[in-house]
């Protein structure tokens, strides 16, 4: 490793103030804290220093999200398979299916290996466009507003593909993702300074902007032109109560969905990553899973005859639609979720119910959690500020 | 008898018209356009801005009502501005201004009358609009009519640029077409332009005039606020 540190110490003098490509300084800085630890020590006033640092506390968030990355590639490679089966040799004008049998795969959804490699087809364009696109905008405004470029947006570009379905166009994953880069994080300063989830924002924009290519029956199965609902819209929708995928089938995440949400089992392992390293907020998740099976009750319990989504059950709440992800991954961003204990609680009940709500009430909206997600996050900031004047108002009571 | 003591005062007081040079006339003009733009800089407005900018010609028709209620509602407040008692001047100027948007809303109905229907009540709450009441207040309460008329054909214009601008890219953007003649083919008509469907709802009207705010200021950093 001694060579590639020399390397990088002999290349600094270039980038350092005074060098020749000095305003390029932010590439690498990040080329050289992505390698290694960063070398500065404390220089002001003795303070206690821990090595749980923003780039450490990055890269468990992205290390818990592994179980969901496998997880859709092989669902999306199993999907696409058992989707090809049914339709026979049709949709081959597709560009994915077009590579998989230049690589001389075929669709058998039997066959696991074959199902990774499938999925990676799909998954692996759309992760490298999402890199690629917003680490342009990131490193764009590191340079011109000369502040480093930050591991926040390894999480955001982690995350970002997850949440999309397998058919995304990639321009439209490029322009989904600019828009979360620049309008959810930059314009307000960058990593620490946003109050929304840049991942969120960014799918937010693509569901209004082009809602025919990320929600509706087509795009789920990566297959073109082949339509099926996702176990939630099969919920909401009366015609179609035919419902074939088991409890546990989407509990383990076998079911079409966007790409990494499906699962809320390797959810639930990247929860006990992020809860063991405390990383992740535990109020947070406990709270939204609260507000959800509190409003879920009440709606079972209000009962109706026409809308179907009435009846659901909290326990199905929790393994449908992209609830686990978004409770584990979305809220749970520390940036814009609440800081004070209580104020997560709080928070995470808010995002729960409106799940909820916005799920039962409004059809037209199957996914709920993304806009409950960036409701709650625009709240955050009020939520806090109740619960720090109440501290601050107790610790004035006792001190009179 | 108080508000009379206090009219003929302020009638003795009020200066002779001072005559308007063209420096002037250009400031006033001009300055509320990118220097001082109502919507920009004051965030007046902003409302209809975000109803009425779908397409650009509702947007043009808008912006012409509010230049036509504008420029006359300051040129008549100032007109009269010191025989107005100062405690119900605010009713004064609302008469006026109503008055004003009925004959703006009486004319696009009778000439326009399909985009009068997209614009539903959007020229009536003109009424309401801050811009139209900030200048009368601010502006033509304390200045001869020249100036007023200038000031308020100026912001006129500084609310029209923003909604051209917003108008335009939300119609180009979001229906590929331009005044209703196709510029971007659409895919579902063969092309291959996707319309951006959060263009054609309110809140893309919010980020085109934080875009427009944003480009400003980076060209005019004295905008910028301290915090």
């Amino acid at each position: 490793m001694k060579p590639l540190r020399d390397l990088l110490d002999k290349q600094a003098e270039h980038f350092e103030e005074g060098g020749k490509l000095e305003k390029l300084y932010p590439f690498y800085e990040a080329g050289d804290t992505f390698l290694y630890t960063p070398g500065e020590v404390t220089r002001a006033d003795a303070h206690v220093r821990d090595g749980m640092d923003l780039k450490r506390m990055m890269i468990t968030v992205v290390l818990s999200l592994q179980p969901c990355i496998l997880m859709a590639l092989y669902n999306t490679g199993l999907q696409a398979s058992l989707a090809y089966q049914n339709i026979g040799a049709m949709g081959t004008g597709d560009w994915h299916i077009w590579i998989a049998h230049a690589l001389g795969l075929s669709f058998q959804p039997n066959d696991v290996l074959s199902c990774f490699a499938i999925g990676a087809i799909y998954f692996v364009p759309v992760q490298l466009m999402t890199v690629a696109a917003g680490g342009l905008c990131e490193a764009v405004f590191a340079t011109i507003r000369k502040h480093e470029i930050n591991e926040g947006f390894l999480v955001t570009s982690t995350l970002f593909p997850l949440t999309l379905p397998p058919l995304i166009p990639l321009w439209q994953v490029a322009l989904g993702i600019i828009f979360g880069v620049v309008i959810g994080k930059e314009i307000f300063g960058g990593v620490g300074m946003n109050f929304l989830n840049p991942a969120l924002t960014g799918r937010a924009f693509l569901y209004f902007a082009y809602p025919a290519q990320i929600s509706g029956d087509a795009v789920w199965v990566a297959v073109d032109g082949y339509s099926q609902a996702t176990p939630l819209a099969a919920y909401a929708d009366p015609q179609q109560m035919d419902f074939s995928y088991t409890w546990w089938e989407s509990f383990v995440g076998l079911i079409p969905g966007s790409m990494g949400e499906t699962s809320t089992l390797c959810c639930l392992l990247g929860a006990a990553v992020l809860i063991l390293t405390r990383v992740g907020s535990w109020q947070i998740m406990a709270g939204v899973t609260l507000g959800m099976v509190g409003s879920a009750l009440f709606f079972n319990w209000v009962g109706s005859a026409t809308n179907p989504m009435f009846n659901v059950s909290p326990a199905w709440h929790f393994v449908i639609g992209g609830f686990a992800f978004g409770t584990v991954f979305m809220a749970t961003d520390p940036v814009s979720a609440t800081a004070t204990r209580g104020g997560k609680w709080v928070y995470g009940a808010l995002i729960g119910v409106m799940t909820v709500l916005i799920r039962v009430t409004n059809p037209a909206y199957p996914e709920g959690i993304m806009l409950a997600i960036l409701f709650g996050n625009v709240f955050a900031p009020i939520i806090d500020r109740v619960f720090i004047n109440r501290n601050i108002k107790r610790r004035l009571a006792r001190a009179k | 008898m108080a508000e009379v003591i206090e009219r003929e005062e302020r009638a003795i007081e009020a200066p002779s018209s001072p005559p308007l040079t063209a420096k002037e006339a250009k400031s006033l003009l001009f300055t509320p356009v990118f220097d001082d733009n109502p919507i920009g800089r004051q965030v007046l407005g902003v409302c209809s801005a975000l109803a009425v900018t779908t397409k650009l010609e509702t947007s043009v028709v808008m912006s012409l009502a509010v230049i036509f209620v504008l420029a006359l509602s300051n040129v008549s407040v100032s007109a009269i501005r010191n025989h107005i008692p100062s405690s119900v001047r605010i009713l004064v100027q609302m008469t006026i201004i109503a008055a004003l948007v009925i004959i703006a809303d009486q004319f696009i109905q009778a000439f326009a009358y399909s985009i009068s229907k997209q614009l539903s009540i959007f020229v009536g709450l003109i009424i309401t609009n801050c811009i139209i009441m900030g200048r009368a207040e601010g502006f033509a309460s304390k200045n001869p009519p020249m100036h007023s008329l200038l000031d308020g054909v100026g912001n006129g214009l500084g609310y029209s640029t923003i909604l051209i601008a917003v108008g335009f890219f939300r119609e180009l953007l979001g229906s590929g077409k331009i005044l209703g003649v196709d510029v971007l083919h659409l895919v579902t008509e063969g092309g291959w332009y996707t319309p951006n469907g959060l263009m054609l709802l309110s809140p893309s009207a919010f980020f085109l005039i934080g875009f427009f705010i944003w480009i400003v200021r980076a060209w005019k950093p004295e905008q910028v606020e301290e915090d």
